[in-house]
């Protein structure tokens, strides 16, 4: 089993004409002809227009200009990220025929790498979702199983990656909709610091949560691939002031002396298979040397209370401009009233219409402070008890989703067995803090865990040299289990 | 057990948010609001007067930057996105109707 090139690699063939753009682009674009009709991963994809870019980016190589550290890698973009001539739909009948008028800085930093947008992916309307069933135009399925759910919100782009439709994809997670996708289809999914990528361009759900992040199929490539996109920009406020954080040089540190603790209070929501493969990164750690230790925080299982209430207050608040007047659809009333009423209701999903209606209730004038006040200090109670395990811990360790993936369909109709699925994401998403779900062996069902990494803010660049260690013990394991089969394969002892 | 938030109240929500749901509708969401905000009861019951709440998760300062004019988006681009446009300005429904 050979290792797939890093995309860092991919670029430098492609930049020195070692390996041309053209036929590795041609490959994944017959990957996608054959699946996408049952993954359903692109809101919108269009092969000319990949090939055209492919070819230029060939010309441009051969002309000795110098394209950039992303030179001809695929990219897949959520459906939620601004891209100018390109339709964004956030996955809403309410931007069905949307041509943003500008990009995302993120994407405008791609491009600027040599990166190739391969399309569009689907999610979860507005990225509010678990599953990717909530989007208004098709449900996506996992590759690794069909029957089953992609994860969400950033289900398309998960699935794109894990079905080799790109290279790697960027996500959002507001709480935890890049993480729990990329575990349940077996990739990489990092949601930095907040304040380190800008969210200039990223259609706003909950502004105090949302963050741009990268998948990848190795802790290499979701590595690169945030190092192109963060970095301060003066066009989102919240964007911090600082220069982006290397973590590629963080491989091969190893995890000597690092304390690790596991979160027993988020591990008592999952399966015991899930529960397995934690405590088996756990005890790898610890063999790499890092001082292991299992700890308590019980804040961090009030994060479910409270993020039900924030995000869609701030939901609430931020899809207001969703008006029928100066983009999307509009349904004309008799009057201006009637007209945001009957475009809003059109417009709108089941899903969406719940959150905005939760967060307008949690912010109605004698719920406020019940509801909404106290939710926000629950959050302090959260980041008051992660500051004080920080202090004893570098980093913790926990699964990121309660089980593997789940047949689609079985919980569309209830909200709350859905919004359950978050319980291990959101404690970091409220506390602005990095978290990265990194695949760590299967389930009992042979569908891919991910065990996810917690840090305190600014420390992605610890993350990233931990999960390099998990990454490395996941293949091991998987190259003992390959050599076990082959044996078996053979006729041989087991 | 009595739920948390009623038919009226889905109704008087709904309207404030500039949405209309079906009659047929209400009481779905009803149920299913209210299971969201039983689940909150655990914060409910708390007692924090003393915790201060927190709006943003980083410490953030105002940003200014200086007045000076940039590029801003093309007129045209932005108005080719409207549902209706007249004069280079967005064309809406009226807001106010005459005197009886």
């Amino acid at each position: 089993m050979t290792a797939d090139p890093s995309i860092f690699e991919v670029a430098r063939a492609v930049q020195d004409g070692s390996q041309a753009c053209l036929p590795t682009v041609e490959a994944i674009l017959a990957t996608i002809a054959a699946r996408e009709p049952e993954i359903r991963a692109f809101l919108f994809h269009d092969p000319e227009q990949v090939l055209r870019e492919a070819q230029a980016i060939d010309d441009r190589a051969r002309a000795g200009d110098v394209v950039g550290p992303l030179a001809g890698v695929t990219v897949a973009l959520k459906d939620n990220l601004t891209t100018e001539e390109t339709p964004t739909t956030c996955a809403s009948k309410i931007l069905e025929h949307w041509v943003p008028p500008y990009s995302a800085t993120v994407v405008e930093r791609l491009r600027a790498a040599g990166a190739i947008v391969i399309g569009k992916t689907n999610l979860d309307e507005f990225a509010m979702g678990s599953s990717t069933e909530n989007s208004a135009f098709q449900v996506t399925k996992n590759p690794l199983d069909t029957t089953r759910v992609p994860g969400g919100s950033s289900g398309g782009s998960a699935a794109a990656v894990a079905a080799r439709f790109a290279h790697v994809a960027l996500g959002s997670d507001t709480g935890g909709s890049i993480r729990q996708p990329a575990a349940l289809c077996g990739v990489v999914g990092f949601k930095p610091t907040y304040g380190l990528v800008s969210r200039y361009g990223l259609i706003a759900f909950a502004s105090s949560l949302d963050q741009i992040g990268p998948f990848g199929r190795s802790v290499e490539d979701a590595g690169a691939l945030f190092e192109i996109i963060a970095g301060h920009d003066s066009r989102d406020s919240t964007s911090l002031d600082r220069p982006a954080p290397q973590v590629l040089d963080r491989k091969d540190r190893g995890v000597e002396g690092l304390r690790v603790g596991v979160v027993a209070d988020l591990v008592n929501f999952c399966s015991p298979d899930v529960v397995r493969r934690c405590r088996e990164a756990a005890d790898g750690l610890a063999r790499a040397g890092a001082l292991v230790e299992e700890v308590s925080v019980p804040a961090t299982t009030l994060g479910l209370s409270a993020y039900y209430i924030i995000a869609p207050a701030e939901a609430s608040s931020n899809l207001a401009r969703f008006d029928g007047v100066r983009f999307g659809l509009r349904e004309e009333g008799a009057d201006m009233t009637e007209t945001y009423v009957k475009t809003r209701s059109a417009g709108f999903g089941a899903e969406v219409k719940r959150r905005i209606m939760l967060g307008t209730y949690a912010l109605s004038a004698g719920y406020y402070e019940a509801y909404y006040g106290k939710a926000q200090r629950v959050r302090t109670l959260i980041i008051r008890a992660f500051d004080e395990i920080y202090r004893r811990f570098d980093l913790l360790l926990c699964p990121t989703s309660p089980t593997t993936a789940f047949r689609t369909g079985d919980k569309a109709n209830d909200p709350m067995a859905m919004y359950l699925n978050d319980v291990c994401t959101i404690p970091s998403s409220l506390a602005g803090h990095p978290a990265m779900s990194v695949p760590f062996g299967e389930g009992d069902d042979g569908l891919p865990v991910g065990v996810q990494l917690l840090g305190p803010a600014l420390s992605d660049p610890l993350l990233f040299q931990a999960a390099f260690v998990l990454q490395e013990m996941a293949n091991e394991h998987k190259r003992l289990s390959a050599a076990r089969l082959d044996r078996t394969d053979r006729g041989g002892d087991v | 057990m009595a739920l948390k938030i009623t038919r009226d109240e889905v109704a008087h929500v709904a309207f404030l948010a500039r949405l209309l749901i079906d009659p047929s509708e209400i009481d779905q969401y009803a149920e299913q609001l209210s299971s969201v905000l039983e689940h909150a009861a655990d914060i409910e019951a708390l007692e924090l007067n003393d915790v201060e709440p927190t709006f943003r998760p980083i410490p953030l300062e105002n940003v200014l930057r200086e007045d000076v004019v940039t590029v801003s988006l093309p007129r045209d681009t932005v108005l080719s996105q409207a549902p209706e446009t007249a004069q280079n300005m967005f064309l809406v429904p009226k807001i106010l109707s005459e005197a009886p």
